[in-house]
């Protein structure tokens, strides 16, 4: 019998808000957070608009540790920090403890403050913790430091579908019996001149810069590309008889993953969404689960023509006719692409809508486009069946990653 | 300046940089042992005290500057 894995806590920080109560709250009415940038750095820029946090992470975190880590380690560990409290700061032996942490960009606003000041005052002033702050490991190392973790830190790097693949690294962890709680997800952080620059580059971001909330609009016909965001997410997954003996809440379960690549393109999706297809398939087997078990699926759907569409097909090619009975949506139309965070908060979004049985609605779906056959819970919050059994999250990622997660209420 | 401006000085940069607390910086502290300041810290602290004092410390003699003492009479030969 393998051993089965909980949500025994969960924590988030999103352009919709600050832990996951506000994020949830503020999905569940539909709130964009989509800003116009304003800095005197994105007034040429082709994309100028962002899903920003609110707060400062400074007045979350004690200062001395945030000035030793990039913007987007800050918001791993404050993730991290809500939901290893979340679960009751629980009490383990620390060799028992794992973190599978990631990042899609990493500490890229490091890389250029730090060669800025390498060419404005010299070499021997370049921040002597410049190295752990933009390794693609920096992340999940904080947060392994941040809650003793000693049975492994892992930092998978997998571009937007790296915090999905971190949960499912985390869930293999747990069952292969090499820990008992797994803290998992994975972060962003990189709103600066050059990743917007970049991206837009390769047209793949929306230019709608005078009405940024409306920007991010997945399956609309009028869709552009995708909004760029920061935040983090973090599940903390726990083996279900620890979880029980502890008697901590249990969320939901975490009942299967499926991981594929394309083989295809480095940026493209594969027309079709074979690879993507294959992952939602194999996600589904793992979890035991038949495709007319499937009540709801968070999708990938980042806003670009080309993704949604792929995506579709996968979606269509992995249930066929028991797609007509699932609730879509693209949490995404809210919060913008969170890219290395995507997949652990849209997780956060899947197993919240689950448990409370509302799903959050894809915003500013007007015209939703006639090649993409699905029901969305189109601007308002969608109820699910209370015998709603399962419940996917898609996350894809630059390079032909695919990766799909099973989860199920009990 | 005075041997007390400069260790209030470093009491700043020391709060700034390795979050020491200043009330409990003074001459005769240990950089490492007292103030637990470690050593990608200390070079920190040194950058941020040669553009503060306007001196320049080498390597060579960072590893000399054992307390917080050494420092000011470093501070004071080179400025």
């Amino acid at each position: 019998m393998s051993r089965r894995v909980v949500v025994t806590g969960l924590g988030a920080i999103t352009p919709i808000g600050k832990n996951v109560s506000e994020t949830w709250a503020n999905a569940l009415v539909g709130k964009s957070g989509v800003v116009k940038i304003n800095q005197p750095w994105s007034n040429d820029l082709a994309a100028q608009i962002a899903g920003l946090i609110t707060i400062d992470p400074y007045d979350v975190l004690d200062r001395v540790s945030a000035r030793r880590m990039d913007r987007s380690t800050q918001l791993g560990v404050i993730a991290v920090k809500e939901a290893w409290a979340d679960a009751g700061s629980p009490d383990i032996d620390k060799e028992r403890l794992g973190v599978y942490f990631g990042t899609g960009i990493g500490g890229l606003t490091t890389v250029l403050e730090q060669y800025d000041i390498l060419n404005t005052r010299g070499p021997d002033r370049v921040n002597p913790l410049t190295v752990p702050m933009i390794m693609p490991n920096s992340a999940a190392a904080m947060v392994g430091l941040e809650i003793g973790a000693r049975a492994g830190v892992h930092s998978p790097v997998s571009a937007c579908a790296t915090s999905a693949e971190a949960i499912a690294g985390a869930l293999e962890m747990i069952r292969n019996n090499r820990a008992d709680i797994v803290v998992a997800g994975g972060t962003e952080a990189c709103v600066n001149r050059l990743a917007i620059a970049a991206f837009a580059s390769m047209r793949a971001l929306s230019t709608r810069n005078d009405e940024p909330q409306l920007a991010s609009r997945p399956y609309d016909t009028d869709r552009d590309g995708f909004v760029m965001g920061e935040g983090a997410g973090a599940l903390i997954l726990e083996e279900e008889e620890h979880a029980l003996k502890r008697g901590a809440k249990i969320y939901g379960v975490v009942s299967g993953a499926g991981i594929s690549s394309d083989g295809y393109h480095i940026a493209a999706p594969e027309p079709e969404g074979a690879g993507a297809s294959r992952a939602m398939q194999s996600a589904l087997r793992d979890a035991n689960a038949k495709v007319t078990d499937v009540a709801h699926i968070n999708a990938h759907a980042t806003s670009t023509p080309v993704g949604d569409i792929a995506e579709y097909k996968a979606m269509r090619s992995a249930l066929g006719n028991a797609l007509d009975n699932v609730v879509v949506t693209a949490t995404k139309s809210m919060t913008g692409h969170l890219l290395g965070g995507a997949g652990a908060v849209e997780s956060v979004f899947t197993i919240m809508g689950l448990k409370e049985g509302l799903i959050p609605p894809t915003i500013n779906l007007d015209n939703q486009d006639p090649e993409i056959n699905v029901n969305v819970a189109k601007n308002v919050p969608f109820k699910l069946a209370s015998d709603a059994k399962f419940a996917l999250n898609n996350s894809f990622g630059f390079g032909g990653h695919n990766v799909c997660i099973a989860f199920s209420k009990n | 300046m005075t041997d007390e401006q400069i260790v209030s000085d470093l009491a700043v940069i020391l709060n700034e940089v390795a979050g020491v607390d200043q009330s409990k910086v003074s001459a005769d502290k240990s950089f490492l042992d007292d103030l637990e300041v470690d050593s990608l810290s200390m070079v920190e602290v040194v950058m941020a005290a040669e553009d503060k004092f306007g001196v320049k410390i080498p390597d060579e003699e960072v590893k000399n500057l054992r307390t917080v003492g050494d420092a000011v009479a470093f501070i004071k030969k080179a400025s």
